[in-house]
């Protein structure tokens, strides 16, 4: 048997072996179950889907779709706990009126309204709690959701980190189309609507611990303007809309590849990085496509509408750096591949946890 | 980026790829092995044994600093950060390795004050600003990082910090070369030598393997046009018949090496008769201990460690993969019981180690896909 045919039984058997239920082995949670790759994705099917389950959860997208009185409505929630509390192009309060109506818009919903839970530290000042509900007011208004309903507990001091915040919103939905990842096909294009990575290293700059300094703020930033003027372009060819949070957008094209059962291929001369993300990624052994992004989205069309939707976004304010990255395939199904600026070929894989800067 | 974009020209890749074919002897087969667990980690990230024709086989050294780390001193670092008192300091590719008790995230999930550092000087920072509690910095790899511990041994002992010490791990490469070179089941045509190691080392220690032993050795650098040359280099030796020490990296690795570095190590550590390696057993002279003189920032000596052997799980077969007799799917539990998310071996834990470099980014057909990004 030749070298390769024994390779390729044994990647096979790798393959079956991923396709696995999936289950948690450890007894304690650990970081690497936040981290939003393999491990966080691992607790989730295991745990709460396998609780919860019922149709409207189980495609596990960013928000769930569902009729009521005869509308079409689309909710979701998430939780926020960025330390610190400010940072360079936002805070926290943004971040989570942002985040919720980011993922309403993915989902093909217009953001109506939004909860929001406040867990405080005891001794948290009340000038910055000040500062994280006004500017939590001026990114609803940007918005155009209301803020409409709430929640406040404090914990002792040492309990929690200053202040949590998590948000709710349900949005309408006005089309007929079905967003989602498992709608890509052969011969699609793969946008993405801006320079990505600057959120994460904003945040790794901002807690100090690097001694590195470099002028990139965050991308935190409302998507739903950018996805009206998209989807007014390139309509119901838009395919699929996500926003690359966690795991960046390697971990979104992962999701596609997998639900789609495609192939994704990206081309990584393609994909816009600001040299100050570049720089600080390098530096730290880390790959900008893992980094999270809290304003950019990541969009599958229609082949032929890839012109027009790329058109769309660089004429809004928010995607002027928009680029058409990659295209997806028939094969290898399940599997995100990158043709390198270097001009070989590689795998894109799902993180564990968070990537971890390499010694040397 | 400057710096960086001139070493990734997919153009002189190009015409380095077809040097590199012109000067392959037809019908024969070459096998060079890269010590570095960074460059094993660039030929992955980049793709570049696209631009290598078939004959040329790289394979993976036993360089990769948190792959040779054994189970046992990671659970006697496990047990230092235990102490009530103590905060652990760590590399963040050490995170994740797994001990015969678990690793470092499973310890600060439950309970442990481990935290991740860049550099042993953000240690000592943390050493001083937190005067009530002792601060270890777990310190690892080659001569690569052991002069920066050495050098913040000898700051903290000029600034009179009495709550920092260190757990030394420290290995050094020439031994793990030449156990690899005396490894009666590999045949090898030459080496792609460690670039950041040899900035410390220099190049002469390298001289019996050429000399010694006939292999050709190329010092390289960790972009991939670095290491695209440094296989040119070692071919046209072979096609010259000779065998000797090339500096390919000779932009940042000096010759002679750094000598304020070496005499630092010098002067904070030395020789331990012998140690344990991951998967290659104990071997003599590899591994750096404190010196007496700086016992009181010794971890070792200021915990009562449980200083156990323990034994390699069975299916493990991390020692073949380290000295590159296995390749990493060759292993029994590659891919299957041993993946990034429980790692059974240190290999699959740090993004240079060779089973998870594969895993992560080449674990597939390479002509299935190249075919579909054509």
């Amino acid at each position: 048997m030749t070298e390769t045919t024994r390779e390729r039984q044994v990647l096979e058997r790798i393959d079956r072996a991923r396709q696995r239920k999936a289950r948690v082995r450890e007894e304690h949670i650990t970081m690497a179950h936040g981290a939003g790759g393999k491990a966080t994705q691992t607790l989730i099917e295991a745990v709460f889907l396998d609780a919860f389950r019922n149709p409207l959860l189980e495609p596990l997208e960013d928000g769930a779709v569902f009729g009521a009185g005869g509308a079409r409505l689309a909710f979701t929630t998430d939780s926020y706990v960025v330390s610190p509390l400010f940072f360079p192009g936002g805070d926290i309060g943004d971040l989570a009126v942002n985040g919720t109506v980011n993922d309403l818009s993915v989902c093909g919903a217009r953001p109506l309204y939004l909860s929001a839970g406040f867990v405080l530290e005891e001794g948290f000042p009340v000038e910055d709690l000040r500062r994280i509900a006004a500017s939590m007011a001026r990114a609803a208004a940007a918005a155009e959701v209301s803020i409409v309903t709430g929640d406040t507990k404090v914990v002792q001091r040492g309990k929690a980190d200053g202040c949590y915040v998590t948000t709710a919103g349900v949005g309408l939905l006005e089309r007929d189309t079905r967003l989602g990842v498992a709608t890509a096909r052969p011969g699609d294009a793969v946008l993405v609507s801006g320079p990505i990575g600057e959120h994460g290293v904003t945040i790794m700059l901002a807690r100090g611990e690097l001694d590195i300094e470099a002028d990139v703020t965050s991308d935190t930033a409302p998507l739903n303007g950018l996805i009206a003027a998209l989807r007014a372009a390139a309509g119901e060819e838009v395919r699929c809309l996500r926003d690359a949070t966690r795991g960046g957008v390697a971990t979104i094209l992962n999701e596609i590849a997998r639900a789609s059962g495609v192939a994704v291929v990206v081309e990584e001369d393609a994909v816009p990085v600001r040299p100050a993300v570049r720089g600080a990624c390098e530096l730290l052994g880390i790959d900008p496509l893992y980094v999270a992004c809290e304003g950019r989205m990541v969009a599958v069309v229609d082949g032929e509408a890839a012109g027009a939707a790329l058109a769309a976004l660089r004429g809004h304010p928010l995607g002027e750096g928009a680029a058409i990255v990659g295209r997806i395939g028939d094969d290898p199904p399940g599997l995100v591949l990158l043709k390198t600026a270097f001009g070989g070929t590689r795998i894109i894989d799902v993180l564990v946890g968070d990537p971890l800067p390499r010694i040397c | 980026m400057r710096f960086v974009d001139e070493y990734r020209d997919a153009d002189k890749a190009r015409a380095l790829s077809a040097r590199i074919a012109s000067l392959c002897e037809p019908g024969r087969s070459y096998k060079f092995m890269e010590v570095c667990g960074g460059h094993t980690h660039t030929i992955y990230k980049h793709g570049l044994e696209d631009y290598l024709p078939e004959t040329i086989t790289l394979v993976h050294g036993p360089g990769c600093p948190v792959c040779v780390i054994p189970m046992g001193r990671v659970d006697d670092a496990v047990h230092i950060a235990e102490q009530p008192d103590v905060i652990m300091t760590s590399f963040g590719d050490m995170m994740r390795v797994p001990g015969g008790r678990g690793s470092f995230f499973d310890s600060t999930a439950q309970g442990a004050d481990i935290r991740m550092v860049y550099s042993p000087l953000d240690a000592l920072k943390i050493a001083r600003r937190n005067p009530e509690r002792r601060v270890v910095f777990m310190a690892i790899g080659f001569e690569t990082t052991a002069p920066s511990t050495a050098m913040t041994v000898l700051r903290a002992a000029a600034e009179g910090v009495r709550n920092f010490s260190v757990f030394c791990n420290h290995v050094t490469i020439i031994p793990a070369i030449k156990a690899i070179l005396d490894s009666p089941d590999l045949r090898l045509d030459g080496f792609i030598g460690p670039g950041h190691v040899s900035t410390i080392i220099g190049c002469r220690p390298y001289e019996f393997i050429a000399r010694g032993y006939g292999k050709p050795l190329v010092v390289a650098g960790f972009e991939p046009l670095d290491i695209l040359q440094s296989v040119y280099m070692l071919l046209l030796q072979l096609a010259e018949g000779r065998s000797e020490v090339e500096n390919q990296y000779a932009r940042v690795v000096p010759w002679a090496g750094n000598v304020k570095a070496l005499r630092a190590i010098n002067e904070v550590m030395e020789l331990r008769p012998y140690f344990e390696w991951r998967g290659l057993g104990f071997i003599s002279h590899s591994a750096l201990r404190m010196r007496e003189k700086y016992a009181a920032y010794d971890a070792e000596r200021l915990f009562a460690i449980p200083g156990g052997r323990v034994a390699d799980p069975k299916a493990c077969q991390c020692g073949e993969v380290l000295k590159g007799v296995l390749k990493p799917w060759e292993c029994k539990v590659f891919g299957t019981a041993c993946t990034p998310e429980t790692p059974i071996g240190t290999c699959m834990v740090s993004s240079e180690g060779a089973c998870a470099a594969y895993y992560n980014f080449g674990r597939f057909s390479r002509q299935r896909v190249r075919e579909a990004t054509r």
